[in-house]
């Protein structure tokens, strides 16, 4: 094994090279740009192709187009940049279309853009939040594998930190186990043949007018049905003889370990309770390890947005309080005040004592 | 009896006839897998994208085509046609041919759009796919209303033209003027070759089928961008007897949007 320090960026490109990925498309935006960078020099070494889109809406357009024709495609901006591609992420959850998309954000306060989606109509796409740069090589080449899976859209959802952090990271290929065939891509051959494809988002079929919206609806809803049982994933630590829980996602989870590491000298008996998989947001896990629990304490970056899903697993079997908040330095890029480990102890012994936690703004 | 599919088209003279009436020919293209449709009487649509399927054939790309098509009437047709097909969102179907075209440059990639699609919602997509030079075919289906939603105006709404949003007609003064849009596109240097066509009679109808034949043939040929716009019938639309359909896309539209090539192997025609 070698390993080799990278910055964030630059590990998750060469991830998404190990994965097999051959197109990109993307548009500069801080803190995104890097990897849009390391794109457009690594695949045309790969024999792959980058477009340097005129525009976001373009950019997921551009990869939706490639991912259609079988090859594995990626798209990413920040969360303003998804805002632009909501669109298109609604219509290809129903065309089925398996695209990998980085949400390298400011911060967190797009987890409701994440799970909930800003697209119309009925949809729910994978969303995987890697708390470092080793854990995101491997969360990247795992979004390639789950979208070709399932047929369906992944997110990775990132930040600041995660893409200008250096780490000393191993990208060798990870066999994550066979797939099916794309026999659903386009290539052209079947045409003329009465059985040519239609890659659409509303179940249409060829040789017939109209379509069976029951039908349709029946097959995608079953589908992300399966994903929320199969797929959750989360990181458990020290749970097990706590009294209190820390729940928290991304890059936070990092400075949690060390928040908990210094409660537990304190005296406090903390665990700590990290989804990777957003959604499917690991209900059943998170469950279990708050079993018995006298307080849960929700920590991001955010003025509250995973408490929802939390609060609703959890459905008022334990006291919840949020002890994060909005919190950015002046380039509004998300490093703001909550990244540090003692601030987020003393705010996690205040919930646990009963106190109140202002859990707007942390400057 | 013949075979339907047959191309043959003249009344057979080698042998007498075997009854008072009999097939001497199938109408019906070959790429259509049903061949008959739901769009209005007097639509010019179907002849459009008759001409255009005739074409792939034609050229031999039967099993080497790959549409994207847009939102509007035309949508209805992507059951019908056999060819492979991605559904984009209205307005961005050259952005996702982009990308199906860079993943599989030995494929024809082609879009299928309305002047809604194209030139209102995408406009932007049509502009930096033509000035990127991809080697794409952007057929633009341009009949001058929003003819799925009953006849509103579009971007290439000719001035005076009443719609259902321009009661009085368009007045540049309150609606702006209209974009000629394949005007616009021969502009930009990625273009190779950009044409615009109708499917008012029979004599455009033909020569139509010879602009899309050429596109198809610049795009295989990797010369870059190419695009052909069909003026197309909406009576429905305009709000008039579908028989004038014709000739008000002859007089109305033809007479700001022009009918003739714009520009071959890269180079603008003299107009």
């Amino acid at each position: 094994m070698t390993r080799k320090l990278m910055e964030g960026s630059e590990a998750i490109a060469e991830a998404c090279v190990a994965a097999g990925c051959r197109f990109f498309s993307g548009y500069p935006m801080t803190p995104f740009t890097e990897l849009l960078e390391h794109m457009a020099r690594r695949l045309p070494e790969e024999g792959g192709t980058c477009i340097n889109s005129e525009s976001e809406l373009e950019a997921i357009g551009h990869a939706w187009g490639a991912a259609a024709t079988g090859y594995r495609a990626a798209t990413g901006s920040t969360g303003q940049g998804l805002s632009l591609m909501q669109e298109s992420m609604s219509e290809i959850t129903r065309a089925e279309i398996p695209i990998v998309i980085f949400n390298i954000a400011r911060g967190q306060g797009d987890y409701f853009q994440a799970t909930r989606g800003g697209g119309h109509g009925d949809y729910r796409h994978i969303v995987l939040a890697p708390a470092t740069v080793n854990e995101a090589v491997e969360i990247t080449q795992l979004a390639f594998h789950l979208a070709d899976k399932w047929r369906h859209p992944v997110v990775i959802y990132g930040d600041y930190l995660l893409g200008h952090t250096a780490e000393a990271v191993d990208v060798s290929a990870v066999d994550f186990g066979t797939l099916p065939d794309k026999d659903w891509a386009v290539d052209g051959r079947l045409g003329g043949t009465g059985k040519s494809k239609n890659i659409n988002p509303i179940g249409m079929d060829k040789g017939t007018k109209g379509i069976e919206p029951a039908r349709f609806w029946r097959a995608l809803l079953e589908k992300e049905k399966k994903i929320a049982v199969e797929e959750p994933r989360f990181e458990v630590e020290g749970a097990d003889d706590a009294d209190y829980l820390i729940v928290t996602f991304g890059t936070l989870g990092r400075f949690a370990h060390t928040a908990v590491k210094n409660l537990r000298e304190q005296g406090y008996k903390v665990g700590i309770f990290r989804p990777v998989t957003l959604w499917p947001f690991p209900k059943d896990a998170l469950i279990e390890a708050a079993k018995g629990k006298k307080h849960v304490a929700v920590l991001e970056q955010n003025a509250g947005q995973m408490i929802d899903d939390v609060q609703l697993s959890l459905l008022g079997s334990v006291p919840i309080t949020g002890i994060g908040g909005m919190s950015t330095d002046p380039s509004g890029f998300g490093v703001g005040p909550i990244l540090d480990s003692d601030l987020i102890a003393a705010r996690a012994k205040d919930a646990f004592e009963g106190k109140d936690v202002d859990a707007g703004v942390i400057e | 009896m013949s075979d339907v599919n047959d191309k043959l088209r003249v009344i057979p003279t080698d042998k007498p006839p075997t009854g008072a009436c009999k097939v001497v020919g199938s109408f019906e293209p070959n790429l259509a897998i049903i061949p008959e449709h739901d769009l209005c009487p007097g639509c010019g649509e179907p002849v459009a994208i008759r001409q255009m399927l005739e074409s792939i054939e034609d050229l031999g790309h039967t099993t080497n085509a790959i549409g994207v098509v847009g939102i509007g009437c035309y949508t209805a047709f992507t059951s019908l046609m056999d060819v492979d097909l991605i559904q984009a969102l209205h307005g961005r179907a050259p952005s996702v041919a982009t990308g199906a075209k860079r993943m599989r440059p030995g494929n024809l990639v082609f879009t299928l759009q309305g002047d809604g699609d194209m030139v209102n919602e995408g406009l932007q997509e049509v502009i930096h796919t033509a000035a990127r030079g991809e080697s794409v075919t952007c057929v633009l289906l341009n009949n001058g209303v929003f003819g799925e939603t009953g006849g509103q105006m579009t971007s290439t709404t000719v001035l005076g033209q009443r719609t259902k949003n321009s009661l009085d007609g368009r007045d540049a003064e309150t609606h702006g003027y209209p974009i000629l849009i394949a005007d616009l596109i021969s502009r930009l240097q990625g273009a190779a070759y950009v044409a615009r066509g109708s499917v008012h009679d029979a004599k455009n109808v033909h020569k139509t089928r010879r602009l899309l034949d050429r596109a198809f043939e610049s795009q295989m040929k990797g010369q870059g961008f190419s695009f052909v716009e069909i003026l197309t019938m909406c009576p429905t639309g305009w709000f008039i007897p579908t028989a004038d359909g014709p000739d008000f896309l002859n007089d109305e539209l033809a007479a700001i949007h022009k009918i003739g090539e714009l520009k071959r192997d890269g180079i603008l025609v003299d107009s």
